[in-house]
């Protein structure tokens, strides 16, 4: 009875499809006729599966549950807006050029998504490989930056060397001698880049939506029910219980506090991550500019505003907002480097919970619960990600083991020795 | 930037310290016995506390000693600050929000 109430429902909806027509018609007609792109339901007492967390890897992960594993009922439980986490709150660089051959091929089987994920999703997440710059400012730096270019072309990765002055013309705003730390050469990944991170929520959200998944929001989870075998068996919220044998945990910086709801303690501690954006110029930079060393990283958005990552903060904590001796050293090194943007205002500064990992690479995996998935660890990098890490994500939940890309992604790993450290490639100071 | 009570110079401003992770953690008394499982949990294995954490800083640039705190981590309020080998204080319900 329920499941045909589910389905009932899911056929009233027609999505809308977006193209050159249908925009050019609703222009001419004053924009006036658009509907909601997804409905909000109220949440159904039971459901096959459900994901925790409205965040583009958890959206994605329900999407790609319905649309490649076939799953009739799904929903996704975000305890505030979708998207208004991390998803929200990140610098959007895309990028694979990681160290190790098991973090390089997950990051670019996400990198190969995104070059077709607005099709897939009949969705513009704004995709623009507009190549990502890492300077080296050390004799270190060059080496281990070598090192990883070494790697990465081993593993099938684009990465290559480039001169300071090759640096230079690649991203001519930059300044590459006569400051603190010169330019010393760069490692540059052209088809890594940006996408619009609010997109990426919402297109998954209204593709997910259109196959029937229920995107249920201001619903916080507030305790996971195990049966007497000790499997989960449903979720008590703030909008009343559910039960699902089948629950995923893409919960990002409070992931910590929604495991011990099972009792289940993972290597995990949550760190605030801080960003900012200037006052809105036009198009003046062509790329995205990382450094490690100096610290600060830089891209320009769409909309003109210059996208501006600084450190963690060094104490755990919960609370969004961070110091502002940390923004204002990512600010002297953007100064340092791009001495013309010292004259721009910033205009909104925010910080974004990050759970980080001993070894700096995520865990996506099943966990001693069964039926209890989990999706977290991304730390400072998991952006450009969402969509390799939701569809390994829905792959482990509804095979109940690993995608051969995630299998080496394991909580055991911390026991058994075999960690991913990806300290470095990981680029942001913590 | 937090402002942070020293036990041993008093309040001074973030910079100043190095935060030093969980306190109280107790490293098994003879690793070689320890199973995988025990040694990986406490090498790697922390509450990542939302609410009253205790944890170590470290006075780097004063008086370059190790120290415990009470912080609330979801308003990063210090409840208190205490020296290494001291129980932590209680904390009043009234200003342990979780």
């Amino acid at each position: 009875m329920m499941r045909a109430d589910v389905r009932h429902s899911c056929s009233d909806l027609t999505m809308q499809p977006f193209s050159a027509m249908s925009l050019l018609k609703r222009g001419l007609s004053g924009q006036r006729g658009w509907t909601a792109q997804w409905r909000s339901p109220e949440p159904q007492p039971a459901y096959d599966a459900l994901i925790v967390g409205g965040g583009g890897h958890g959206l994605g992960a329900a999407y790609y549950l319905a649309s490649e594993h076939r799953m009739q009922r799904i929903a996704v439980l975000e305890k505030g807006w979708i998207g208004g986490g991390n998803t929200g709150r990140n610098t959007t660089i895309i990028r694979s050029n990681y160290l190790f051959p098991e973090s390089a091929a997950l990051y670019d089987h996400a990198l190969r998504m995104w070059e077709s994920l607005a099709q897939a999703l009949n969705y513009n997440v704004m995709f623009s490989p507009r190549g990502v710059l890492m300077l080296a400012h050390t004799v270190h730096d060059a080496q281990v930056f070598q090192r990883h270019i070494h790697a990465n072309r081993a593993a099938g990765v684009d990465n290559e060397w480039l001169t300071p002055l090759e640096a230079q013309r690649f991203c001519p705003l930059l300044k590459i001698g006569d400051i603190r730390y010169p330019v010393l050469g760069a490692a540059l990944q052209r088809r890594g880049g940006t996408a619009r991170h609010d997109a990426v929520a919402w297109g998954y959200a209204r593709a997910a939506d259109a196959l029937g998944v229920d995107i249920i929001e201001n619903c916080e989870v507030t305790g996971i029910r195990l049966d007497g075998a000790g499997a989960v068996e449903g979720v008590e919220t703030t909008r009343g219980p559910i039960r699902a044998a089948r629950i995923g945990v893409a919960a990002a910086g409070h992931t910590s506090v929604i495991m011990k709801m099972a009792g289940v303690a993972l290597p995990l501690e949550s760190y605030p991550l801080q960003a900012l954006v200037s006052e809105p110029v036009k198009p003046v930079f062509p790329c995205v500019v990382m450094s490690n060393t100096i610290h600060a990283y830089i891209s320009q958005s769409d909309k003109g505003e210059l996208v501006i990552g600084a450190g963690t903060d060094a104490y755990t904590s919960y609370t969004q907002r961070g110091g502002l001796h940390i923004t204002s050293h990512a600010l002297e090194a953007i100064c340092e480097l791009f001495p013309m943007f010292r004259r721009l205002r910033m205009l909104r500064a925010w910080g974004g919970i990050v759970d980080l990992t001993p070894d700096r690479s995520p865990i996506i995996a099943r966990t001693p619960v069964p039926g209890l998935y989990v999706n977290c660890g991304w730390g400072t990098g998991g952006f450009k990600a969402t969509p390799g890490s939701a569809h390994v994500f829905a792959w482990t939940i509804a095979h109940d083991a690993p995608h051969a890309l995630n299998a080496p992604f394991t909580l055991e790993r911390f026991r058994d020795g075999d960690l991913i450290d990806e300290a470095a490639a990981a680029a942001v100071a913590h | 930037m937090l402002l942070i009570d020293c036990p041993y110079c008093g309040e001074r401003p973030e910079p100043e310290f190095v935060h030093g992770g969980q306190a109280h953690l107790v490293r098994p008394a003879r690793p070689a016995d320890a199973s995988d499982q025990v040694w990986a949990d406490y090498l790697y294995l922390r509450a990542n506390t939302r609410g009253v954490h205790a944890e170590r800083w470290r006075h780097t640039h004063g008086c370059g000693r190790f120290f415990n705190a009470l912080r609330d981590t979801t308003t990063d309020q210090f409840l208190a600050t205490y020296k290494v080998g001291e129980a932590p204080p209680a904390v009043p319900a009234a200003q342990a929000r979780t």
